[in-house]
């Protein structure tokens, strides 16, 4: 396991070119700055490796990934929990990470997309996708398949409906579906 | 040598999609990054009486916020915002003064060191507007629309109604049998996947590299050119991967414009990434009111076809496509009569989405014939056999290929049309009303002229280059397997590049011309190749190939092979070295014929089954069969995903989606995509796709694209279905439980 020491909490250290300060200090006039919340340390494990982070406490789990840690795999669909796009396992549960503050997860082991092929070789789920066609423009497909894992894992779905039902916060677009289901079903009828 | 076209080749770029390696408009990351939030209006017209920063200022972060009043220099002439497929009219410009022209229009963006900070931010920008009356509601201005200009171009005259044929009004009066209804189609919306999303990095000289979420980066790349004054070695815009589009990314949307804005004012790299809710003002599916009438002979076979249509346009632009045509088209009838009229609303422009036009006239039309053989006691395949046409009705010109019959014929043996019972509310399962209908589809064949460059190195491996895009159509596949055989190499010799508007031209991906225009771009600079290959190769002492002429050779298992005498052969690598030449490149562009002599069109058959719970009413889709005639398959895989993709969205279209607009306020009431409702997982069940035969010679390798014919005519085969099922009929979309009323 690799340890990460403080990325920060994103792209602060860059200065203003002076043009603009003194743009934004003419129009804000003698009023005193708004400041932004106190940040937030958080430490986290992603696919495998450790981070110390210290963060905007607004900053969700999907922002984080996305804008700090640049795992651009977890995709942002909705930003409302309405679309599934950014589901990613934590603690082995699928989740909707766009719904979720980073520091509510403090400690917790995450597994994204990224996280799913083990030394090159794909998940057989990833597999399964490409063999079944289950996606076109790709944008739902991480989530999807993790989402899929989370299923797997869950031993709840026993039939073709099971797996419809139990997969519909994860929307594809595309229309993917009933090679979702089939890709789905090959690896459930392996494990 | 076909060893790839024509097979279930996985995708290309499989491997990046499920890995989560493909990068998207919003995922390149780069130092010093800022981020932009959108803020909109909330009045759907008027003006911008003032607007007041001061609180969004005092944010800690915030490096500035962008309003009409202190943006940069911007273009200041319609022509400059007029994009490569923009409608007649003044085009919508960002942040360009303070009149309001839809709600959720965009009035400031707001640029902070993080998206958090940002989106805070723009929370505390107030707007004080002066309102004006506003109509947000079609069936309001159905009085007022107006009847389409005369074109004014050649594109214009494309979606212009054809002129009528015979008397279509004395034919009706006289039918024996006759059939009137209105059909409503509402506002729908795209809804990719993907967020709307513009990353433009500044580089130190000023120059920009934009990655867009766009269906045509040349299109993106040229508007910016004239809306910024900039030159074209400046901009360079990326799009290696669309997270789906469907016809909104067509045209280049406003988040790009606020991006290099900021950019460009600020001298830094910024992001912009629209949230779905506004995404619902980046165009949409117009509503169409709509009356066919049909009048049939008591054989079956028609003698007249009225179709008028009424379809929401904006109040700066007139967008429309031929959406009466398609009912003149479809059926032999000698006369045939149109009228399309315009209701301009207080909404943003309408844009293209999934087979534009053809998608709501043939709900119209295939409910309309639906009804006509209810009226006529006739099975409805029947009824569209004896009004079978094998001439392009418009212009009496033949079809370059139409396998229709066969569609019509392998789609109802696969679905089992012979055992339904003719009798609505006849078929039942259990506590299930069962319905079956059909319909038909039809969309055009297009190509357009696009150029290809391929490089071909020494070891045996080529790089293909087009400006053209995948938004998850299989472009990247589809390339490469053409490239592959074209140039008899194995497919993982092939890399692709596209998406890049530095790389040679290519239309805008949109009317399913993509798939033929490019593969005959590829087979047309793959010949240059093969040429120069051969040149090569004769120079070598003793060449096999020595008095051969260019059209007698063929590339196949990375050799120059004689078709006559496949023993006479030369391999790619020694005649690339014997002549010390490392790399081979060749660029030609594909024109494609101009061929009026013909009509060139694809078709489908749908026949799909619903269960309706007689308690409650809700209706399911349990099984479709689309057949599909649309020239040569190039790849069974993807192509068979394209038109799944296609029944899911008639479903969708058929069941769940509609745009809702509070009219007293002007505004979208669902824009999101849980309100908005689009098919999910546990909505579809079983879809079978059949590809029939099709041999065309339009193009040298007979290709007709796939994009647009998945959709058209499974909302009607759907509505016909649930009044076979119920014995209610319902004409306008979406078909809600309230509409059945059981």
């Amino acid at each position: 396991m690799t340890e990460v020491e403080n990325p920060g909490s994103g792209r602060d250290a860059e200065k203003l070119p002076r043009a603009v300060q003194t743009t934004v200090r003419e129009r804000v006039g003698a009023q005193s700055p708004m400041t932004t919340p106190e940040a937030v340390s958080v430490r986290l494990t992603v696919n495998g490796t450790r981070h110390s982070l210290l963060l905007d406490p607004r900053t969700t789990l999907l922002d984080l990934l996305r804008e700090h840690l640049d795992l651009t795999g977890t995709k942002k669909g909705c930003d409302q929990g309405q679309c599934g796009a950014c589901t990613m396992l934590i603690d082995g549960r699928r989740v909707n990470s766009c719904l979720t503050f980073a520091v509510m997860y403090d400690g917790a082991r995450i597994t994204t997309i990224e996280g799913l092929a083990a030394d090159g070789a794909l998940h057989p789920l990833q597999q399964a996708f490409i063999d079944h066609d289950a996606f076109q423009c790709g944008y739902c497909t991480p989530g999807q398949i993790c989402s899929a894992v989370g299923l797997i894992a869950e031993r709840r779905a026993t039939s073709a409906d099971d797996i419809r039902e139990l997969m519909s916060g994860n929307i594809c677009r595309c229309g993917a579906y009933t090679n979702i289901v089939a890709a789905i079903q090959q690896v459930m009828g392996r494990s | 040598m076909a060893h790839y076209i024509g097979t279930p080749t996985s995708r290309v770029d499989g491997f990046a999609k499920v890995t989560g390696a493909a990068k998207y408009a919003a995922e390149f990351n780069v130092p010093g990054l800022v981020y932009g939030s959108v803020v909109t209006s909330t009045i759907a017209k008027g003006r911008i009486a003032r607007i007041d920063l001061s609180a969004a200022l005092r944010v800690e972060g915030v490096l500035d916020v962008l309003t009409h009043e202190n943006r940069p220099t911007m273009a200041d002439n319609d022509q400059a915002y007029k994009d490569d497929v923009a409608p007649a009219g003044s085009p919508f410009r960002p942040l360009y003064d303070g009149r309001i022209m839809f709600s959720g229009q965009p009035i400031a963006l707001v640029v902070a060191q993080t998206s958090e900070i940002a989106r805070f931010a723009a929370s505390l920008v107030r707007v004080d507007y002066e309102t004006d009356t506003h109509i947000t509601d079609v069936h309001c201005q159905r009085e007022a629309a107006i009847p389409l200009k005369p074109p004014g171009d050649p594109i214009e005259a494309m979606f212009t109604p054809p002129k009528t044929r015979g008397r279509p009004e004395q034919a009706l009066a006289a039918a024996a049998v006759r059939h009137a209804g209105e059909y409503y189609v509402p506002i729908e919306h795209h809804n990719p996947m993907e967020l709307f999303a513009s990353t433009v990095i500044y580089d130190g000289d000023g120059k920009l590299t934009v990655y867009d979420k766009t269906q045509g980066v040349q299109n993106v790349q040229h508007y910016l050119c004239r809306v910024f004054g900039m030159k074209p070695e400046d901009v360079r815009v990326m799009s290696p991967f669309v997270g789906g589009a469907f016809g909104s990314g067509l045209r280049p949307q406003f988040q790009v414009v606020l991006a290099v804005l900021a950019a460009r004012a600020l001298r830094r790299s910024v992001r912009v990434v629209l949230t779905r809710p506004q995404m619902y003002v980046l165009g949409y599916r117009p509503a169409m009111i709509q009356l066919i009438e049909l009048g049939a002979n008591a054989d079956g076979t028609l003698d007249a076809i009225m179709h008028d249509a009424i379809t929401v346009t904006s109040r700066y632009e007139d967008f429309f496509r031929q959406e009466t045509g398609w009912s003149g088209l479809l059926y032999k009838c000698a006369n045939a009569g149109y009228k399309h009229k315009l209701a301009r609303l207080d909404l943003a422009t309408p844009c293209d989405m999934r087979a534009p036009s053809a998608t709501t006239a043939l709900f119209a039309l295939e409910s309309a014939m639906d009804e006509l053989a209810v009226a006529l006691n006739l099975d409805p395949l029947e009824l569209r056999l004896r009004c079978y046409s094998e001439r392009d009705q418009h212009n009496d010109l033949p079809f370059s290929s139409k396998a229709l019959r066969e569609c019509y014929r392998q789609g109802a043996t696969a679905f089992g049309w012979d055992k339904r019972n003719p009798e609505a509310r006849s078929m039942r399962d259990a506590g299930d009303l069962v319905g079956w209908g059909m319909a038909t589809g039809v969309w055009e064949a297009l190509q357009m002229p696009i150029t290809v460059r391929i490089a071909l190195s020494a070891n045996g491996h080529a790089e293909v280059a087009c400006a053209t895009s995948d938004i998850g159509t299989g472009s990247y596949t589809i390339m490469a397997q053409v490239a592959a055989d074209m140039l008899g190499l194995p497919l993982e010799n092939i890399s692709i590049n596209l998406g890049d508007s530095s790389l040679p031209q290519s239309p805008v991906e949109g009317g399913s011309w993509i798939a033929a225009s490019v593969s005959n771009g590829i087979a047309t600079t793959a010949d240059a190749i093969r040429d120069e290959l051969l040149r090569l190769a004769k120079q070598m002492p003793g060449s096999p190939l020595a008095n051969i002429a260019s059209g007698e050779v063929t590339l196949a298992d990375g050799k120059l092979i004689s078709k006559g005498d496949a023993s006479r052969s030369v391999s790619i690598t020694d005649a690339m070295r014997h002549a010390a030449v490392d790399r081979i490149e060749q660029e030609k562009t594909y024109n494609p014929s101009n061929d009026v002599t013909r009509a060139h069109n694809t078709h489908s058959a749908i026949f799909a089954e619903v269960k309706v719970d007689e308690q409650i009413g809700v209706i399911r889709v349990t099984r479709v069969v689309s057949a599909i005639a649309a020239g040569r398959i190039l790849n069974t895989k993807t192509a068979s995903s394209q038109i799944l993709g296609g029944v899911v969205w008639g479903i969708g279209m058929a069941l769940h989606e509609e745009t809702l607009i509070d009219h007293k306020v002007g505004r979208i009431m669902n824009a999101n995509i849980a309100e908005y409702h689009v098919p999910v997982n546990a909505d579809i069940h079983d879809i079978k796709v059949i590809f029939v035969d099709e041999p065309d010679d339009s193009n040298p390798l007979g290709i007709k694209g796939l994009g647009e014919i998945g959709i058209v005519g499974v909302a009607a085969a759907i509505a016909n279905a649930v009044y076979h099922a119920t014995g209610k009929r319902v004409r306008d979309l979406p078909i809600t439980l309230d509409k059945l009323r059981l």
